[in-house]
């Protein structure tokens, strides 16, 4: 086995009875690949880190073992890691433009990680050019010579994962290394590295929320919660037939791009490390509890994968997951928006050309593109956040004038806008009442106790209680301060809502379970919806009709099925074919 | 069930949460820092206020021999000209001290009023405040008290003005770099969007978000003009004598440091305590505020960057 683990403990410093993850093991076999997924607060990168040696300032590696080629490395000093990193084990983050140092050339930090193991690379210039073949970087066009910021993404992602393989590790740790690529970019980052691993026979850990991602490249899977490995075993069985309650709720809120089908969320959070319940970490959340799950279950081989569960004999019996589809939606005729021949610039470099399409008064159009298709700039343009705009847009049969500055009190409100970030759009020196307040008090007339009255609705309608009146931003998590955006903008009542990207910076479960209330609210309400997003399968889920975007100009426009099921456009095909689908997931 | 009636209820949790600063005041007397700090400021406060009606003899009057030793009827000697040090020094504070704290309280407000409509409205306005307070800020502090004072006079209200309006362009400058990254945030974009005027969102968004930069820098401010209205005094320029300042005491009082001390050295002492008090509370204020020397727990991260790191 190139790598094993065996019961990994990591706790805090300060209070080492206070574990982040606990009783991890597991074994990577040389040229394999496992994924290891999980949701925010899995303690995913923390393992991550682990298996380099490394724990976060405020953590400590406190038991177990972590075998490369039967090399313990938490039994190691630090010069002995200094030694062992880079040339047995190395690592790829996440975010490679911060990864990479600004001030150096490439070239110079692709040498700089072959120096730090002085006498492994006799010829480094013809190993860079080596690997740089390899991971598809041209070899010939000075890239050498350039500062990491005249790279893409996937370039400086790739440099990071030559940089990676350049001494020959027996093992890579990769933590979710395509974030932030577009799906096509994507795509040839986990084909290189299925590649190299190939090539070189070397191990490798790819640290990822992303199933779909996953599921395409890991052999095997580890799936964690809340410190725990839950779930571990051949992809195929683990994603075709999943055991653990959360694994299953996991794979059932995955959209699909292949099927319209309803998203279903997980109730509730992952704990925080040291507030843990007693015994089995998801029974809070879990369909399935017991009284048994007081105690913590340990991990039991069942239906040819280990499975932390005391029920896992009678989950196995469930078999794949089944899915609800969409309902099917009449659109209406009544258009309530178009936008015609609008175009949008940035100073003088012009973003969007020639954008048209229109939005049916209750039903959801998703505007998809990747990033810097000019999705965004098109939302905010409609709003009223960017105003050197050209082109009309109608809305309720007035003209809208671009910019927000001189549109009227009532276009303002019956167009409402929910940001990406749930953590920044939420001012965060005032009460959750005082955010939903402050909307209400300025567009109508209300008694206190009215406004009390629509307060409490809206937060009923965002499936909240209402404790979270008193409630600060900075006490709640993402999906709960989402929906309090939401609740926000829907309780001024109006008549067409925006929403850009506001589940791309939530948990797969979590986005589920965003995705479907906005979809019910947008069914029960008669809203009509702009829903912008770069996940082409999540249009499935809540949308009628689809405008594909790809800079700066509508590729593609139609209904869900038909321009998803039958591309015309050939981006559009790209795109379908790129996407990584969970083929293994359902049947 | 109503809000109302619940709100009424928890009205108590309600201010609670609503005063955080004011809870992170509690959190900073508490520490050692902290702790000491606040019983510099209010040793010296105490000595401040109730000094006037402790004081044994008139600060006036002459009592005993110019630079007298101390004695048990004169515990800190004679001064220049011969009048009871330790009345002198328990009725010279409270001016001081009040007309400190009113410049910083005129300076801070100026100073953030220039600094969120600059870091807010940006463009021109934002170079017009801020040049403007670069031209202010090319004077030194004090030359620039002395010379509104030589022109004026030295009358209470000049003092307090000078003072306060030199306190200002520090302050502007602070606040603005905080209230930039304020300014963009999608919440204040979101108030923006329903057509709120920008005034409205300056104080109703932006606002609230500063306390903290606030109040670091108003403790701060604190300090300085103790420091210069002391100092003003000393070089002449302060409240005219016989009127008993601690500025003027040390002032008067120098040439007789080889028979007694204690003229000069009781105000600077009072002075002393009091700078360093407010600078160590305001310090331990800025700690607590920020969460440095917590026990490293991962939520801080979570928390402060809305990140999970795990």
């Amino acid at each position: 086995m190139r790598l094993s683990v065996r019961d990994l403990r990591v706790s805090f410093t300060h209070d080492v009875s206070s574990d982040i993850v606990d009783e991890v093991s597991f074994d990577v076999a040389a040229g394999e690949v496992l994924g290891l997924v999980g949701e925010s607060g899995s303690g995913k990168t923390t393992v991550a880190l682990a298996l380099l040696g490394y724990a976060r300032r405020g953590l400590t590696l406190t038991s177990g073992r972590v075998l490369i080629d039967g090399r313990d490395l938490l039994g190691a000093t630090p010069k002995e890691l200094q030694t062992l990193r880079g040339l047995k084990v190395a690592y790829v983050p996440q975010d490679p433009s911060s990864a990479l140092n600004p001030t150096l050339r490439v070239g110079t930090q692709l040498e700089e990680a072959m120096r730090a193991h002085p006498g492994v690379i006799t010829d480094i210039d013809s190993r860079i050019n080596e690997l740089f073949e390899q991971v598809h970087l041209p070899t010939n066009t000075g890239i050498l010579r350039r500062y990491p910021h005249q790279l893409s993404g996937g370039q400086q992602q790739r440099v990071m994962l030559a940089m990676a393989f350049s001494c020959r590790p027996g093992l890579i740790v990769m933590d979710e290394p395509t974030t932030g690529l577009d799906v096509t970019t994507q795509r040839h980052v986990l084909d290189t590295v299925r590649n190299l691993c190939r090539t070189y026979g070397v191990a490798a850990v790819y640290v990822s929320h992303d199933l779909a991602v996953v599921g395409e490249l890991v052999s095997s899977v580890a799936i964690m919660y809340s410190g725990r490995i839950v779930e571990i075993g051949r992809t195929e069985r683990v994603f075709g037939e999943p055991v653990h309650p959360y694994t299953r709720g996991l794979l059932a809120a995955v959209p699909s791009p292949d099927r319209s089908e309803i998203l279903k969320g997980i109730d509730g959070q992952p704990p925080r490390p040291g507030h843990r319940p007693k015994g089995c970490n998801f029974a809070p959340r879990c369909p399935m509890r017991v009284d048994q799950c007081v105690e913590a279950p340990p991990l039991v081989s069942v239906s040819l994968r280990d499975v932390r569960c005391w029920r896992a004999g009678e989950t196995a019996l469930l078999g794949t997951i089944a899915s609800e589809a969409m309902p099917a939606r009449v659109v209406s005729g009544a258009m309530i928006l178009d936008v015609a021949n609008v175009g949008a610039s940035y100073g003088r470099t012009e973003v969007l050309h020639n954008i048209s399409f229109r939005v049916p008064a209750d039903s959801c159009v998703a505007v998809v593109g990747e990033s810097g298709s000019g999705k965004t700039t098109l939302a905010r343009t409609v709003v009223g956040l960017h105003s050197n705009s050209s082109g009309n847009i109608e809305f309720g049969g007035a003209l809208l004038t671009p910019g927000m500055k001189h549109r009227t009190k009532e276009e303002l409100r019956r167009i409402q806008y929910i940001f990406q970030s749930p953590y920044n759009s939420l001012n965060p020196r005032k009460t959750v009442g005082q955010i939903i307040s402050q909307p209400l008090e300025h567009f109508f007339d209300l008694t206190r106790s009215e406004r009390d009255e629509r307060i409490s609705t809206a937060l009923r309608d965002a499936s909240l209680s209402n404790e979270f009146i008193y409630r600060h931003p900075h006490e709640l998590s993402g999906g709960e301060r989402q929906r309090i955006a939401i609740a926000r903008a829907l309780v001024v009542e109006p008549e067409l809502l925006v929403c850009d990207e506001v589940t791309s910076a939530l948990d797969v479960s979590v986005q589920a379970a965003i995705v479907e209330l906005l979809r019910r609210l947008q069914s029960e309400r008669q809203l009509a919806m702009i829903f912008i997003t770069h996940n082409l399968a999540l249009v499935r889920s809540i949308a009628q009709s689809v405008v594909v975007l790809a800079e700066g100009t509508v590729v593609e426009a139609g209904l869900v099925d038909d321009v998803l099921e039958r591309p015309q456009h050939a981006y559009t095909k790209k795109l379908m074919s790129d996407v990584p689908k969970t083929l293994t997931i359902r049947y | 069930m109503a809000i109302s009636h619940t709100s009424i209820q928890d009205d108590s949790k309600v201010r609670l949460r609503r005063r955080e600063w004011l809870h992170n005041l509690g959190r900073a007397a508490r520490t050692p820092r902290g702790a000491v700090g606040l019983a510099l400021v209010t040793f010296v406060g105490l000595v401040a206020a109730i000094g006037p009606w402790e004081a044994p003899y008139s600060s006036t009057s002459f009592e005993t021999i110019p630079f007298a030793q101390p004695s048990k009827s004169y515990l800190l000697g004679g001064d220049v000209l011969g009048r009871d040090v330790l009345s002198r020094v328990l009725d010279g504070g409270w001016q001081l001290l009040l007309m400190a704290l009113a410049a910083t309280i005129f300076g801070v407000a100026v100073g953030a009023i220039a600094g969120i409509s600059a870091a807010y409205l940006k463009g021109a306005s934002d170079g017009l405040i801020m040049r403007t307070v670069d031209v202010v800020l090319a004077f030194p502090q004090l030359v620039f008290a002395l010379l509104l004072v030589s022109i004026v006079g030295p009358k209470v209200w000049i003092i307090v003005l000078a003072v306060g309006l030199s306190h200002a362009p520090q302050v502007a400058r602070v606040l603005r770099s905080a209230a930039l990254d304020v300014s963009e945030s999608d919440f204040v974009k979101v108030v923006e969007l329903q057509g709120v005027s920008s005034a409205r969102v300056m104080s109703g968004e932006v606002l609230p978000n500063l306390v903290t930069p606030l109040m670091v820098e108003a403790g701060l401010r604190l300090t300085y003009s103790i420091v210069i209205m002391a100092g003003l005094s000393f070089l002449g320029f302060g409240i005219a004598p016989p009127a008993p300042n601690w500025g003027t005491m040390i002032n008067e009082n120098q040439v007789g440091l080889a028979s007694n001390v204690w003229g000069v050295v009781a105000p600077v002492l009072l002075i002393v305590c009091l700078t360093v008090g407010t600078n160590i509370f305001t310090d331990a204020f800025t700690r607590v505020s920020l969460g440095i020397g917590r026990s490293e727990r991962v939520d801080v991260l979570k928390s402060e960057l809305g990140v999970e790191p795990l």
